[in-house]
């Protein structure tokens, strides 16, 4: 049961091997990397590639990692008890099972996805830590010991908005998803958009390439605006001259609000290419 | 097996435990990298290493271990080959500059200047006549020495399969060696929070329920009280420009955490030394201040008061009025520090300057006095003692 990417997910080498040490060794991976770089991706291209359910957790910044365990619903056992309801005896029923615990009972192994945990309270981590660890925790009001039936594949991201604690990080692998290279990019593009004109990518990489590649820019645009813009490109029929921007009369790139997204970068981009090309002609 | 790699990363600070250790260990026994060493290489690094700012060290060590590459050297600078530089060299030279190099004693003598040059020299330098490094006149600079740190004895062909990925370390603009990272400063800000319900009311007060419910003859009668916040209210000012620029990244970082971590924060600039004005936008500096009395008047006195400066400056900008280096002030500095640590009874100063330092600059000592003391240097430490200060 080897992860290797699918028909819709480039896989780097590095990255099977780090989801392939998480899977064999069963413990958690932490991804991190650049917003759009396919991260949250990830959990369901693996869950798809091993054929195995998937239960997802987004977390909030109001999440406490309790939730994730389970939830006591005493308002509505108050209630039951006001209306005799017969439930009311039995404690278990206002129990509420969280994503981790739905996680534990699962028929088969399944993936469970931790998605931004750096959103949640500076502790978050380090209340799931036992959890994680050991795949088990003690519902208090039942007297009851939840013990994952398989220990799930647990994939968790983060944006790097807060820094996660040492304790934590020790029990995960760690993967940080690297901006793609060119070659990368283009087998991620094929698998998205088949039969793509070759002469359309190269002059559309060309210039998201160099749009990354501007200095100063507030948002550099990533994978996921990348194919965004040329799903764009593709249903506007755009040529790919079009593209070109030092010959045309267009400073910047068509369609642009799919890779740009904030003004002062359109603004910074416009400036620069109107230098650049002031500058062509001065030579 | 592989404790000498473990040792060494442990060497070059990357923080591995023995914990990650064992678990390297486990998944080669697993097979997972099945005696690949580009696998083994990819499979270390997901289990050694936690922060990609680690990610170019653990390349270097890795290099150094299994291919005795070149050690991790301690700061950017490498040891250079001499027949680099000469091609280098004779690239780049003009006959002029040339003929002064023969003037020095020949290539000979030059090589071994540099070499001694490399060996004192710590850090990036520009300009200057004798240090190695850009845009100086030092003869040096003109073959191109790369200042970011030289690698030896590669060929740095990235899309051939054959270079080792470690070598290409492609992580090196990563690495880097903050030491007061955000969840540290968090965790000490942490000290100054006091909690009080205020708000809508969205909790169930189980306690209050019950007693109540009891109190109703067992009618159920549910009460609710709002959610615990953080009460504390802070009000930061922080010195910007001039002798504040090193020490930007600290203050970003300060002001980064504190954002997240209290709900009342206000925050003003000010230049040096906190006078009539002081203002929210840098760059609208000139023309949106806002008078420092109407700051005064407009916060209560239970705000906490945090200055972050280098207080580092003329003595006359402190005692004297008109010495601001800026503009005319009509009232001197110490007058306006005295005025708002009388309206702020819990202040603070921090300051980015190491506390080692601080009996060299006269003015730091005169603040620290307006301030009773309550000085305090932008380590952990002193953010620590500064919070406990602040919630005495």
């Amino acid at each position: 049961m080897k992860f290797s990417g699918t028909d819709s997910y480039v896989a780097t080498e590095d990255l099977m091997v780090a989801v392939n040490a998480a899977v064999t060794l069963e413990r958690p991976l932490l991804v991190k990397g650049e917003p759009g770089t396919g991260k949250t991706i990830l959990a369901h291209e693996i869950a798809k590639a091993l054929e195995r359910p998937l239960i997802e957790w987004h977390i909030k910044s109001t999440t406490k990692a309790q939730q994730g365990l389970y939830e006591y619903d005493a308002v509505s056992r108050l209630r039951d008890s006001q209306l005799g309801d017969e439930r009311v005896h039995e404690i278990a029923n206002y129990i509420v099972p969280g994503k981790l615990w739905a996680s534990f009972e699962s028929e088969t192994r399944p993936v469970l996805l931790i998605d931004e945990i750096d959103k949640a309270d500076i502790e978050f981590p380090n209340d799931l830590l036992l959890e994680l660890d050991r795949m088990e925790f003690y519902v208090y009001e039942t007297q009851q010991r939840i013990e994952a039936r398989h220990r799930p594949i647990v994939i968790i991201t983060s944006n790097n908005e807060k820094e996660l604690p040492d304790a934590f990080l020790r029990r995960c692998f760690f993967h940080y998803i690297r901006f793609p290279d060119r070659e990368t990019m283009e087998a991620i593009v094929e698998v998205h958009f088949p039969g793509i004109k070759r002469q359309l990518l190269r002059e559309a990489l060309n210039a998201f390439y160099e749009i990354r590649e501007v200095p100063g820019l507030k948002k550099k645009p990533s994978t996921s605006e990348l194919l965004d813009w040329l799903k764009l490109l593709l249903a506007e029929d755009v040529p790919p001259d079009a593209l070109r921007t030092r010959d045309s009369k267009e400073l910047i790139p068509p369609l642009h609000g799919a890779l740009l997204k904030n003004e002062q970068d359109v603004h910074l981009f416009e400036r620069l290419a109107f230098m650049a090309r002031r500058e062509q002609r001065g030579n | 097996m592989f404790i000498d790699f473990f040792l060494s990363l442990r060497k070059a600070g990357v923080p591995v435990s023995l914990k990650e250790y064992l678990a390297l260990v486990e998944a080669m026994e697993k097979e997972v990298a099945s005696y690949n060493v580009d696998d083994f290489y990819y499979l270390g690094r997901a289990t050694l290493v936690k922060d990609e700012r680690n990610l170019d060290k653990y390349d270097r060590v890795f290099g150094h271990v299994f291919k005795g590459l070149e050690p991790p050297p301690d700061g950017e600078v490498a040891e250079i080959p001499e027949e680099w530089l000469r091609k280098m060299a004779e690239a780049v030279l003009t006959p002029e500059e040339k003929a002064q190099i023969e003037a020095m004693g020949g290539w000979e003598k030059l090589m071994e200047e540099l070499r001694k040059r490399l060996a004192e020299q710590t850090g990036r330098h520009q300009g200057g006549s004798k240090w190695i490094g850009t845009a100086g006149t030092s003869p040096y600079g003109a073959y191109g020495y790369n200042p970011e740190g030289v690698r030896i004895g590669q060929d740095g062909n990235r899309n051939n399969r054959a270079v080792k990925v470690w070598d290409k370390r492609e992580f090196r603009n990563l690495d880097d060696q903050v030491e007061l990272g955000t969840r540290n400063i968090k965790v000490a800000l942490r000290r100054l929070r006091r909690f009080a319900r205020e708000g809508a009311a969205v909790e169930l007060d189980l306690p209050d329920t019950i007693r109540s419910t009891a109190h109703n003859g067992g009618w159920l009668d549910l009460k609710m009280v709002p959610e615990r916040h953080n009460t504390v209210k802070v009000l930061m000012f922080f010195d910007v420009g001039g002798s504040m620029s090193p020490h930007v990244r600290t203050c970003e970082e300060l002001f980064s955490a504190a954002r997240t971590e209290f709900k009342h924060l206000e925050f003003f600039y000010f230049h040096n030394c906190p006078y009539d004005a002081v203002w929210r936008d840098n760059r609208r500096r000139f023309d949106e201040t806002m008078p420092t009395w109407d700051v005064l008047h407009t916060y209560p006195h239970d705000y906490k008061l945090i200055f972050v400066g280098d207080a580092s400056m003329s003595p006359y900008e402190i005692t004297v009025p008109g010495g601001s280096v800026e503009y005319w002030n009509e009232e001197s500095g110490e007058v306006w520090m005295r005025r708002m640590t009388q309206t702020y009874p819990k202040a603070v100063w921090l300051n980015p300057v190491p506390k080692r330092h601080w009996p060299y600059t006269p003015s730091i000592g005169m603040l620290g006095e307006l301030m009773e003391g309550r000085m305090f240097p932008l380590t952990l430490e002193g953010l620590d003692d500064a919070m406990r200060e602040l919630s005495r």
